[in-house]
């Protein structure tokens, strides 16, 4: 006799969290859109309030629709619990802040998402908190960063938008060997295609405006905690085992085990910081889960038609996905992610910016545009947007040039979205060709 | 709090209150791999009200320290020699699961020190499954996976947990993945050796209740039924919807029923 299987993903993003309503039978998952929750009494408000009983006070710490969205990415990514936040930068900035203070350090990898550069690279300074960018492809080079001050370790299992493919094994390896916690942000990949907690890592956090929502309706965050990372082996953690003054000394390693990490942040961050979800996006995050597995099949299918396609254009002088021959990261890849790399890529062409203006400007089907993940495809030029805060140097450490295009592949038809294409290098052709004769 | 009771550190969740000789005690007991942290809703809530709340790790197990121990019986001695160790003299022994059997057994041999015996997802005998023992046995990830499959109930195997944001089945794993090799075979095999629950029920004193979960698989309502009738009136609950991990399962409703007792 052996365990019963565990449900499956399509299963878990369909059901996972939620019951049909006690109040109503009503299956889907109602918005409970209300800022706070009645007592029934006075004993039982002070139990909620001094964490005894399971229930909800106020809507910025915890809400029953948040709830059933915090259960199922929890579910889905095999962690102890997860939170709900105002945005995929909410969930960074709560994950941080939850784990450390002034005077601390954070390596992390260069190939990020412009956003998170930004918090890291300009924001968190002025709180006396420092990050150290490395070569996402080097796991020596995180070792080598690592300070007696580090207390986490970040990196995107694949970077925006170079598709860095992050080895997690050996960066989680790293970071334990270090007594620090590796984070991940798996926005572009999701449960469907990478399970980062098996691969070693042990927080992850996603944008969930982007393929977990996948209609490009809402922003909001998901933050993950594995709870297999011991903080009070490493002891470089006191808000997780030390007394927390600001809730009667609990301390919440002692109370909590596995899951000190994420109530830590509920019970402080959540609380202080309020950068909560609200209820409304997150029904609509669920409303996107509950397909996650049939459209990240999709975008993949799309995705590997679309890449195929430039690869063979002689205007396209590089393309960034991990699946082809060529590319740094293809061994890592078919290890890590077998099911694909993602629908969001870029590649190079020829002519530089102006051939890159041109192209963007004459696609139709694709809309112009600062997101990823969406149903739609997308395209941008990340140099001049996303990432235009990052100098050049900052620009060719995370694999961005001057006439790098970003696609994010949506769930049309194939055929529309290589005819598009055909259209912009049509346009790209033009202005290419007559760079050349200029010169 | 920690302790030194036969030579090993013991630990103590007691909600970071030191142990007052005129108030109540009440002693909270988890069941096999698991550890003190099962508790935590109910240990701060009886604290709150006025109760000592002592809410161990046995040995081997969470951060206590020395070998797990083997039998329902030397837990139990253990579990006064705590007690003792505290100068607590009478106290409310809560336990779940494994932990019901060494709370049963203390109130049955120890009856002046049990003034209350709570037992949360329980029966007697408690037989385990030889699919159990084995895996466990080879400290194979299997005994973790079938305890926590089999120890919800079926729709709480796809969550709904009321206190936000904890994914129970993943919380439940890692509880268990955190158990030293051995443990959670020792605690298995004493569950399935302890033949005198029966027998011990009969002699109890004290107020009893028996809290069951009316969808548990690993120790169903159905088999309760001579333990029921062992005990001399005891007070019965049963909770629907609930599985075998009750405290996570059904953590209010669990709390009201303990008050009832207590």
């Amino acid at each position: 006799m052996s365990a019963p299987d565990y449900p499956g993903l399509d299963t878990l993003a369909l059901h996972a969290g939620s019951q049909p309503d006690p109040a109503t039978g009503a299956r889907a998952t109602p918005i409970y859109q209300s800022a706070s929750f009645c007592f029934p009494d006075s004993d039982y408000a002070a139990s909620l309030f001094n964490i005894e009983r399971a229930g909800h006070v106020y809507s910025r710490l915890s809400n029953p629709t948040n709830a059933v969205l915090e259960e199922r990415i929890a579910a889905l990514e095999d962690g102890v619990g997860a939170i709900a936040t105002a945005s995929g930068q909410a969930a960074l900035n709560l994950a941080i802040l939850t784990l450390m203070g002034a005077g601390s350090h954070i390596v992390a990898s260069a190939a990020l998402y412009g956003g998170s550069h930004n918090l890291l690279a300009y924001t968190l300074p002025r709180l006396g908190i420092e990050t150290t960018f490395v070569d996402a492809r080097d796991p020596a080079a995180f070792k080598a960063a690592i300070r007696d001050n580090t207390r986490l370790v970040f990196a995107e299992t694949v970077g925006n938008p170079g598709l860095d493919v992050l080895n997690i094994p050996a960066v989680a390896e790293v970071a334990h060997a270090a007594g620090l916690p590796l984070m991940v942000d798996s926005t572009f990949t999701t449960p469907y295609l990478i399970k980062p907690f098996e691969l070693g890592a042990d927080i992850i956090m996603h944008s969930a405006t982007k393929f977990l929502s996948g209609h490009g309706i809402v922003i909001g965050g998901l933050l993950v905690d594995g709870g297999r990372f011991d903080w009070d082996a490493s002891g470089r953690f006191p808000t997780l085992t030390e007394p927390y003054v600001g809730f009667h000394n609990l301390v919440f390693s002692e109370e909590f085990g596995p899951a000190a990490f994420i109530q830590r942040a509920r019970k402080e961050g959540l609380r202080d910081f309020g950068a909560c979800m609200s209820p409304t996006t997150a029904f609509h995050i669920l409303q996107g889960i509950e397909t996650l597995g049939i459209r990240m099949s999709r975008h993949i299918e799309n995705t590997r038609a679309v890449v195929a396609f430039l690869s063979q254009q002689e205007l396209v002088t590089r393309v960034g996905y991990p699946e082809l021959d060529g590319h740094p990261d293809r061994a890592l890849a078919a290890e890590l992610l077998p099911q694909g790399c993602g629908a969001v890529f870029s590649f190079d062409l020829a002519g530089g910016r102006e051939a890159g203006i041109a192209f963007v400007d004459a696609l139709n089907l694709f809309s112009h545009l600062a997101n990823v993940g969406d149903a739609k495809s997308l395209v941008i030029h990340p140099a001049s947007t996303t990432h235009h805060r990052m100098d050049a140097d900052a620009l060719a450490a995370g694999g961005i040039g001057e006439g790098t295009i970003r696609l994010s592949i949506g769930l049309e038809d194939a055929r529309d979205l290589v005819g598009d294409l055909k259209q912009g290098l049509r346009a790209a052709a033009k202005v290419a060709k007559s760079k050349a004769g200029a010169v | 709090m920690k302790l030194t009771v036969n030579g090993a550190s013991v630990y103590c969740y007691t909600n970071s209150r030191d142990i007052a000789p005129e108030r109540p005690t009440v002693v909270f007991i988890h069941g096999s791999g698991m550890d003190h942290t099962v508790w935590t809703l109910a240990s701060r809530h009886f604290a709150r009200h006025g109760n000592n709340v002592v809410s161990v790790d046995l040995p081997g197990h969470g951060r206590s320290t020395g070998p797990a121990l083997t039998s329902v019986e030397s837990m139990a001695d253990w579990l006064i020699d705590v007690i003792d160790s505290l100068d607590v003299k009478e106290a409310a022994l809560v336990g779940h699961s494994l932990g019901s059997l060494v709370a049963l057994d203390c109130a049955s041999r120890f009856p002046n020190r049990v003034r209350a015996l709570g037992m949360v997802g329980t029966t007697a005998p408690m037989p385990v499954s030889d699919a159990i023992l084995d895996a466990s046995k080879a400290n194979e990830h299997g005994a973790f996976d079938m305890l926590t499959q089999w120890g919800f109930s079926k729709r709480h195997q796809f969550g709904g947990n009321r206190n936000s944001g904890i994914w129970m089945i993943g919380n439940t794993l890692r509880l268990y993945e955190r158990s030293r090799p051995g443990v959670l075979y020792h605690d298995m095999a004493a569950c399935n050796a302890y033949k005198e629950g029966l027998e011990n029920a009969a002699k109890v004193s004290c107020p009893v209740l028996l809290l069951l979960g009316g969808e548990d698989r690993l120790t169903p309502v159905r088999g309760t039924r001579g333990l029921v009738e062992a005990f001399n009136n005891p007070q019965i609950e049963i909770l629907q919807g609930s599985g075998h991990t009750i405290m996570m399962e059904a953590p209010n409703a669990m709390l009201d029923a303990l008050h009832r007792l207590l």
